[in-house]
């Protein structure tokens, strides 16, 4: 074990980074998009609603592995077959997409039901002191939705780090994917799946002790 | 009587919530300076009507003109007449992110009637007005129903209405609060707002209103003073009423 981190130490972190990059660009565009989602399903648009629940039904129901796929080969072959010839989606970028698309459906559940936690007594205050729809949402419903929606925004951002492994797929150099090449140079399994298994350990429980100090700041104000 | 502006004027309005008819066929209007009350058993459409008068429930069929405004027409700016027209709701509906004082300047900042300091200034007076000025950096959660109610008119007053609903304002307090919040509406009548209540409280209807509107099913069965409606009702289910809640 101390052989395999000595030799391959550098190698690790730097897949570490990879995902964690993968992870963080992921998180910035599922936020956007679960947000757009999020209040497309709560509003009263009926097109808005119908387009909301195809896009989170239609993720949920798509194993990663296989979005995964049908990006990173299905899309440019599509794309081929319309007669751009030199695309080519990067690893990474294929990588982002799925995971975005994939955690945005999560997250526009997360801040749908956050939304509709909030009493409906608080939008009908707002609209009637002549307060538009959006900034009623945006001063008055969102910032008391937001505090219970923490938990499971934080529970969500945990999962997408670890489906990041699921990435390793379609050949992004991330934390899994050193791992496999890792044993398969050294034929020490036992070895590099402990190590693997324990930076990613590491960098969870981090990420849960901080989400739980952020959480215990914002029921403050309460 | 006869010479004062017209506030509010609602003719023929139906309110249907899907197969439920609430408003049958309900016409009234109100003039400036005003205090009317409703009155009626629970589902007889007294806050659905009180609702459609700012459009926070859209309305089946009829008219509803709020000083000259058509409120039901999809081109009138919703936003723009709500600004004149405060509402007061059963159960306060104060902002719970906000601290009282907060709660008032909201909307005339955002909405820049106001700047920050003076709202704040404003928000000062109207929370001493309704005796509230020493929780102005409460949150809603540390006061009491009563006083969460009194912040509440503040909050409605804030914007400088020239209309002001209270939905059943008392109906969600206990017994000993119910004084506090009737004062403050009590003094706002007498300074001259136009009002129009729906209430439970008959003491407040006789001594406070000008007008007492009886509502049953979806129509208003009988209208008149308070000494007419309350003291001296004709019509049988107005008599019906008045005998249970006396």
């Amino acid at each position: 074990m101390v052989a395999i981190i000595q030799i391959y130490w550098k190698m690790l972190l730097g897949a570490l980074g990879k995902t964690l990059l993968l992870c963080l660009l992921s998180l910035c565009f599922a936020m956007i998009i679960g947000m757009i989602f999020g209040l497309l399903n709560v509003g009263k648009n009926r097109a808005g609603n119908l387009i909301g629940t195809i896009y989170v039904d239609a993720i949920r129901g798509v194993p990663l592995i296989v979005l995964a796929y049908f990006i990173y080969f299905g899309v440019p072959a599509g794309i081929k077959m319309m007669g751009v010839q030199d695309f080519r989606l990067t690893a990474l970028a294929a990588g982002t997409i799925a995971l975005s698309l994939n955690c945005g459906a999560y997250m526009a559940e997360i801040i749908r039901a956050g939304i509709e936690s909030v009493d409906k007594g608080q939008m009908e205050a707002s609209r009637s002191l002549g307060l538009s729809y959006a900034k009623s949402m945006r001063l008055v419903v969102l910032p008391q939705a937001i505090r219970t929606m923490i938990p499971s925004i934080i529970n969500q951002f945990i999962i997408t780090l670890k489906d990041t492994s699921i990435l390793s797929v379609i050949g992004f150099p991330e934390l899994t994917n050193m791992g496999k090449t890792i044993s398969g140079n050294t034929f020490k399994s036992l070895q590099t799946w402990a190590i693997v298994g324990i930076m990613y350990l590491i960098v969870i429980t981090i990420l849960s002790r901080v989400a739980k100090r952020i959480e215990r700041r914002m029921s403050c104000g309460r | 009587m006869a010479d004062k502006k017209v506030m509010v004027h609602v003719a023929n309005l139906k309110k249907s919530f899907g197969r439920l008819e609430v408003l049958k066929d309900v016409s009234l209007d109100i003039t400036e300076g005003e205090v009317v009350v409703l009155l009626g058993p629970s589902g007889s459409g007294k806050s659905t009507f009180l609702r459609c008068l700012n459009q926070l429930e859209t309305v089946t069929a009829g008219e509803v003109l709020i000083d000259g405004v058509d409120v039901t027409n999809k081109h009138t700016d919703i936003n723009k007449v709500r600004e004149n027209i405060g509402m007061v709701f059963q159960h306060f509906n104060l902002f719970a992110h906000k601290t009282v004082l907060e709660n008032i300047m909201l909307a005339p900042v955002e909405l820049k009637k106001m700047t920050k300091e003076e709202a704040r200034i404003k928000g000062m007076q109207l929370l001493k007005r309704v005796g509230m000025d020493a929780k102005a950096d409460a949150y809603p959660s540390q006061i009491s129903g009563g006083q969460k109610q009194r912040v509440a008119i503040a909050r409605a007053l804030a914007m400088n209405p020239a209309i002001l609903l209270f939905d059943e304002p008392t109906s969600a307090l206990d017994p000993e609060m119910v004084g506090e919040v009737l004062a403050v509406m009590k003094e706002l009548a007498g300074g001259g707002m136009t009002m129009v209540v729906v209430t439970h409280e008959i003491g407040f209807a006789r001594e406070v209103a000008d007008r007492v509107i009886f509502m049953d099913d979806g129509y208003i069965v009988e209208q008149g003073s308070p000494q007419e409606v309350i003291e001296n009702p004709k019509e049988p289910r107005t008599i019906d009423f008045l005998n249970k809640v006396l």
